[in-house]
């Protein structure tokens, strides 16, 4: 049995007119100790995924559909109370914009034991002690327990958070964007302790960016996600190395490098679409440089492609009718050659 | 090459710690930054490490605590007429970080283009500004420029309004546009478009850029050269692909190993630092990396390194490197 198991997972905004759907038909498991990182760009549905997952929603968001297993255990039918018992304990998350979630009056130290105290009866020398030791495991010297968060430089705030959230050695925590405020130098320290610690501790963790070169070489499975779909998942090596989705190659070809010839990039044109107005057919078809005729009327599913998946037309096991324009090349069901043509 | 500006001994003390501490932050100190017309350069460094104090100082929003700016060939201290500064205004404007701040949401994209017009080219009259405010929102890949100068800031994208900073800025018909992480808030899938936008307009409009960022990547996609600085010195200087294909000073070479590269597979011998940048107050003489340094010998300690030339128009203020 997987640790978490996310089934058709369907979140929806109330708004006015129609509900936007900030996440579609979301399905992936997550294995003891594994590394899953969720990537796309501001608004296709990455915080609302993660709050869904920990049932942090609040209206007008809510779970209209799926279930989410943890340990076999359906959260989406849990009480509040049951839930308690397993947040913190068993699973923690570490919020987007964590540089600001730290209480800027009181200590590092005052945070901490607020954060047990809440979660268990816990005599002052078990607090200190634990205190002292989670924030050894994220590399902070003790010294800053008395320290307040402006005291401290972001990349230090943000292993403060992953400390919190490692004080009861859940079994997973999931994270939402931990580093973005980070310049590389700290993002890459910060990276690069997150899997150390997870190869002690053995959590499991989901890890939310919009930066997609930053996970290559951290997570194991990746899933692309646009506007509220999964349009492609697979292990992170082969997503990389073949990405089958066109909006994933698009993604991978938005970076510059730093070795290699210097070649000049297109990015992707355009944005995505509003979540309450999607196109009929595939949700990435405006911004598509590939797309046929059938993309504008066609929902695609998720085909497999090797190990991975991907929510393209072009990657059906029958090809699709024939380009819609001069500007489409080969369907991308053969990633190895595709993804060599489009560098 | 012809130069278009350069500081020379730039620095730049912030009193820090309450009124009476006596204490000075040293955001930047003694730089000399030379740049060319035409001429792409970027500022690189960590959080801190005084890229927008730089950027401030250009742009006459800091005055300098010592050294100078030289314009042209004319001291900016020397610029005392209000047609001499305004002049120096409109050929160096800033285009900011923050696009949702940064434009006035009251007022359509049209005002301040217009008013940059206005203040800064007097010589137009009001058919030619209406053709030249048009000519710069195309210049920037905005379409169709009729309507998006009727639009509200509310009405753009977060890409959009950059565009718009951009297009404010060529009306000054601008020689050097200092551009202070002008891609880091927007979406990766949107970046590259505004560095295009800014090589075209090298190539176009024949300005300069200074490219501030803490994105080498992005840095090399787009600089013919480079300047990284760390705790308020320039450490490296040189053209872009040597400094990147030959590093001299050590805090380059952790920026370069820092840098993800997803097409390159991860070296597990990395040395990974987890130092973290300085605060650089009341300085005692001595290299600013040293703690960090993987290299520093006794002389660090003592003596602060100044800038060496080691290659063809490639320097590095590092005692050791070679
Ligand atoms: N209260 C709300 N009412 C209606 N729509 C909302 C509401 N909050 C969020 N949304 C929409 O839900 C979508 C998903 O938002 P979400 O914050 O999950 O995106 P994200 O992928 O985390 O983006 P970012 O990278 O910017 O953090 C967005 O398109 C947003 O406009
Ligand atoms: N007005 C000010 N008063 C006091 N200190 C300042 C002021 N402006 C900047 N500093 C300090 O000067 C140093 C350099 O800051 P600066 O903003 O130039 O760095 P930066 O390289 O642009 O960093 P970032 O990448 O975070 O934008 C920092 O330590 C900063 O706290
Ligand atoms: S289904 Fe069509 S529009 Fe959608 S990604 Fe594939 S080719 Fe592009
Ligand atoms: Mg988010
Ligand atoms: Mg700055």
């Amino acid at each position: 049995m997987p640790l978490l198991d996310v089934q058709h997972l369907r979140v929806e905004y109330a708004t006015e007119n129609r509900p936007a759907v900030a996440v579609d038909d979301v399905s992936f498991s997550v294995g003891e100790g594994e590394f899953v990182a969720v990537v796309g760009e501001s608004g296709c549905g990455k915080s609302t995924l993660l709050f869904a997952l920990a049932r942090l929603l609040s209206p007008p968001a809510a779970i209209t559909h799926g279930s989410v297993e943890f340990r076999g255990q359906n959260l989406v039918t849990m009480t509040e109370k049951q839930l308690n018992v397993l947040r913190w304990r068993d699973f923690s998350v570490v919020m987007q914009s964590a540089m600001n979630a730290l209480n800027p009056v009181a200590s590092v130290g005052a945070q901490l034991a607020d954060a047990m105290a809440a979660h268990g009866k816990y005599t002052k020398t078990e607090i200190a002690e634990r205190s002292v030791e989670v924030l050894r495991l994220v590399g902070i010297d003790p010294i800053h327990l008395s320290s307040h968060p402006h005291q401290l430089s972001g990349g230090m705030r943000q292993r403060a958070m992953i400390a919190m959230a490692l004080l009861f050695t859940p079994d997973l925590v999931i994270m939402d964007e931990p580093t973005s405020a980070l310049d590389v130098v700290a993002q890459r320290a910060l990276m690069v302790q997150i899997r150390q610690l997870q190869s002690q501790l053995g959590f499991a963790v989901i890890f939310v960016t919009h930066d997609m070169s930053l996970v290559s070489h951290f997570s194991d499975q990746l899933l692309v996600m646009y506007a509220g779909q999964v349009v492609e998942a697979g292990p992170t090596r082969d997503v990389f190395d073949h990405p089958a989705h066109p909006y994933s190659r698009g993604l991978l070809d938005a970076f510059p490098s730093i070795r290699g010839p210097r070649v000049p990039l297109t990015g992707i044109p355009g944005s995505p679409p509003d979540l309450s107005r999607l196109p009929a057919g595939c949700s990435f078809q405006p911004r598509c440089p590939v797309s046929v005729d059938a993309c504008v009327t066609t929902r695609p599913p998720l085909y497999p492609v090797g190990p991975a998946l991907s929510r393209c037309l072009l990657n059906a096991p029958d090809p699709v009718s024939a380009p819609a324009s001069s500007r489409a090349s080969s369907p991308a069901s053969a990633p190895d050659s595709s993804s060599e043509e489009d560098r | 090459m012809t130069e278009l500006l350069r500081t020379h001994g730039l620095t730049r003390h912030f009193k820090v710690g309450g009124t009476f501490s006596g204490k000075r932050l040293h955001a930047v100190d003694d730089v000399d930054l030379t740049i060319e017309e035409r001429e792409i350069i970027a500022l690189v460094g960590e959080s801190g490490s005084g890229k927008s104090t730089i950027a401030r100082l250009l742009a006459r929003v800091y005055a300098p605590t010592a050294g100078e700016i030289i314009y042209r060939g004319r001291p900016l201290a020397k610029l005392r007429r209000r047609k001499d500064l305004l002049s120096y205004r409109g050929d160096v404007p800033m285009v900011f970080q923050d696009p949702f701040s940064s434009l006035n949401p009251a007022y359509r994209v049209s005002h301040g283009i217009m008013r940059g017009l206005i203040l800064h080219r007097p010589d137009l009259n009001a058919a030619a500004r209406q053709a030249e405010a048009v000519r710069v929102v195309e210049a920037v890949g905005l379409h169709p420029a009729a309507e998006i100068l009727e639009r509200y800031p509310y009405q753009l994208s977060g890409g959009q309004r950059q565009r718009v900073g951009f297009a404010q800025a060529l009306a000054y018909r601008p020689k050097l546009i200092i551009a202070d992480e002008p891609v880091s808030m927007l979406d990766v899938s949107i970046r590259i478009g505004l560095l295009n936008l800014m090589a075209a307009l090298r190539e176009d409009e024949g300005v300069s850029i200074l490219y501030i960022t803490h994105d080498i990547a992005s840095a090399r996609y787009l600089s013919d050269r480079i300047a990284v600085m760390y705790g308020g010195h320039i450490v490296e200087t040189g053209p872009t692909e040597d400094v990147l294909a030959d590093p001299k000073h050590p805090y380059t070479q952790l920026l370069l190993s820092a840098v993800p590269d997803p097409r390159a597979p991860l070296d597990p011998d990395a040395v990974v630092d987890r130092g973290e940048p300085p605060r650089v107050v009341d300085p005692a003489p001595g290299c600013r990396f040293r703690a960090r340094c993987p290299l520093a010998i006794d002389r660090c300690a003592v003596e602060t390194p100044l800038l060496r030339e080691l290659g063809p128009r490639h320097s590095a203020a590092c005692h050791v490197a070679v």
